[in-house]
């Protein structure tokens, strides 16, 4: 059915879809609308589910897991400084192996004081063992949260999913929405290790030097076994329900010279800097990265990169940037931009294309 | 691609306008975005929403800095932000006034809103509501079919006192 959407519903109306036992959430700008309208659906009946107001994130995140563990599906939203917060619930959601699915709207962190788009706050959990997806529409902010309960859910992962979505620039869009019937697409969640009162077992017990490594090996085999389980899942869903995903996004790279790579909403903006640019005659191309964990194999060839960050690691780089040239030994033009929300359009966008020099930093609006 | 910028003051409705505007657009079978901008603004603020409308699915999410229409849902903006900054030259302006506007000989229509919501009765906290005869006056600029004004109107409030403030735009705005 169309409809029309801000990012926000399109995520709340995926999780009525998706038909989690449990909602646990604690309200945070620019995410809130999720979690209201997810309230407001349990509210009217519209959907069926426990909805647990907390206190705070990181009950939020282990109401989830206490939720998880007993077998059942669970969500819940967040962004920026509750994100931070939840921090050590992450990880232990990730090793406990609980399917818990999460969306994140993107959001800087203070101080100074500042609630719109960056992606610090995700990538600073880059080694929380969760799955993370960087959306890029409204239309993939809904499709991704239902590919999302279906991968987490898959007995070869096991692992939570994070869904990320640009904080207001993506959360508070108003864009056309197709949803969907999903039938069977997402199977009835089963977890072999959830807590069966018959067959009592401990949770959480110590793990002594000999055993604790294994457990983390565990951790990464389910990680790389996921990447099949995403393939498989965005394949599936274009079948039944025409739009394909991948976890890199190429516009107009085939013959490309030089590629813009960027996440979440910039990646998008990018594909129309590629179109300016391809009528100056500079063949560019864009590559939006959608999965950053598993962190996706991208075969580049000799192509030119330009790479935008909305994030930064203090000592070291752009997050992207940093991870591209250890992954795949190539030196590109690290761009860092949109930060804090920072405007940057597509015209930015073909200037820093333009104006790139390989293995340099250019931070926009700082640098000359 | 069609770039709207429209401004108006935190509480007047300026950013469900935007939004009632793109899914119009919507409905007509088009493709549309409105990406209001979202400060700290508070009510009575100088705000500012952007609708872009397309054939094609719109990519882009940064502001509309060089606007086709400038809307001004309350003249009295104008004293404090250059609503023309950066319009196309071929731009034109739609603003909510009784009176003939001077906007530097870019072709402005006029409608006055404020009277429209007030005849009617359309008051909402005190303000009276100027969105949904904005409609009105978009479908009458072209921007959006009449049918659609009314469908988008309907799907965001249950009063049917706001359609009939975009019939009566639509009737009363002048070119």
């Amino acid at each position: 059915m169309l409809t029309v959407a801000t990012g926000n519903k399109a995520v709340a109306t995926a999780v009525k879809h998706a038909k989690p036992a449990v909602v646990a959430a604690y309200p945070i700008t620019p995410q809130t609308e999720i979690v209201e309208q997810i309230a407001n659906f349990v509210e009217t009946g519209e959907m069926e589910a426990n909805y647990i107001p907390v206190e705070s994130e990181h009950s939020s995140m282990a109401a989830c897991i206490g939720a998880s563990a007993t077998g059942v599906r669970s969500f819940t939203a967040t962004s920026s400084h509750g994100l931070v917060y939840m921090c050590e619930m992450l990880h232990w959601a990730a090793g406990a192996r609980l399917p818990i699915v999460m969306a994140n709207a993107n959001r800087a962190l203070g101080p100074g004081w500042n609630i719109w788009a960056e992606h610090s706050d995700s990538l600073s959990m880059r080694d929380t063992g969760w799955l993370q997806v960087y959306v890029g529409s409204v239309q993939e902010a809904y499709d991704a949260t239902l590919m999302a309960f279906r991968i987490a859910e898959h007995e070869d992962v096991m692992l939570p999913v994070m869904i990320n979505l640009d904080g207001f620039t993506l959360t508070h869009i108003m864009q056309p929405l197709e949803t969907v019937d999903i039938g069977d697409f997402i199977p009835p969640c089963k977890i072999a290790h959830a807590i069966d009162t018959a067959n009592p077992g401990g949770y959480g017990t110590l793990t002594p030097p000999t055993e604790h490594f294994k457990f983390r090996w565990d951790i990464e085999r389910a990680m790389r076994d996921s990447v099949d389980v995403i393939r498989e899942t965005e394949d599936e869903f274009a079948r039944r329900f025409g739009r394909r995903y991948a976890p890199v996004e190429e516009y107009r790279c085939d013959d490309a010279d030089v590629v813009v790579v960027a996440m979440g909403t910039l990646g998008k903006e990018a594909e129309v800097a590629a179109d300016i640019l391809r009528n100056e005659g500079i063949r560019a191309g864009s590559a939006r990265l959608r999965w950053f964990r598993p962190f996706p194999a991208i075969d580049f060839g000799d192509k030119e990169l330009v790479v935008i960050d909305r994030d930064y690691s203090f000592g070291y780089g752009g997050i992207l940037a940093r991870e591209l040239q250890a992954a795949f030994g190539i030196t590109p033009y690290s761009v860092i931009a949109g930060l804090g929300g920072q405007e940057v359009t597509y015209d930015d966008i073909a200037g820093f294309v333009r104006e790139r020099k390989p293995g340099a930093e250019f931070w926009f609006g700082v640098s000359d | 691609m069609y770039e709207i910028r429209l401004h108006s003051r935190g509480g007047q409705g300026g950013v469900t306008a935007a939004k009632m505007i793109a899914h119009a657009a919507i409905l007509d079978g088009k493709y549309a975005t409105a990406n209001p901008f979202y400060g700290a603004e508070r009510r009575g603020a100088a705000v500012v929403s952007f609708i872009r409308i397309d054939d094609r699915p719109v990519r882009v999410y940064s502001q509309i800095r060089n606007p086709d229409l400038v809307i001004v849902l309350d003249a009295t903006v104008m004293e404090t932000v250059d609503v023309l900054q950066g319009i196309k030259p071929d731009g034109t302006v739609l603003v909510n006034s009784p009176h003939p506007v001077d906007m530097k000989g870019y072709p402005t229509s006029r409608v006055d809103l404020t009277a429209i919501a007030l005849s009617i009765g359309l008051v909402l906290a005190g303000s009276p509501i100027l969105n949904t005869p904005l409609l009105g006056a978009c479908a009458k600029l072209g921007l959006i079919s009449v049918e659609s004004a009314r469908e988008a109107i309907r799907e965001t409030f249950n009063d049917e006192r706001n359609v009939q403030a975009a019939d009566q735009a639509y009737e009363e705005l002048v070119k």
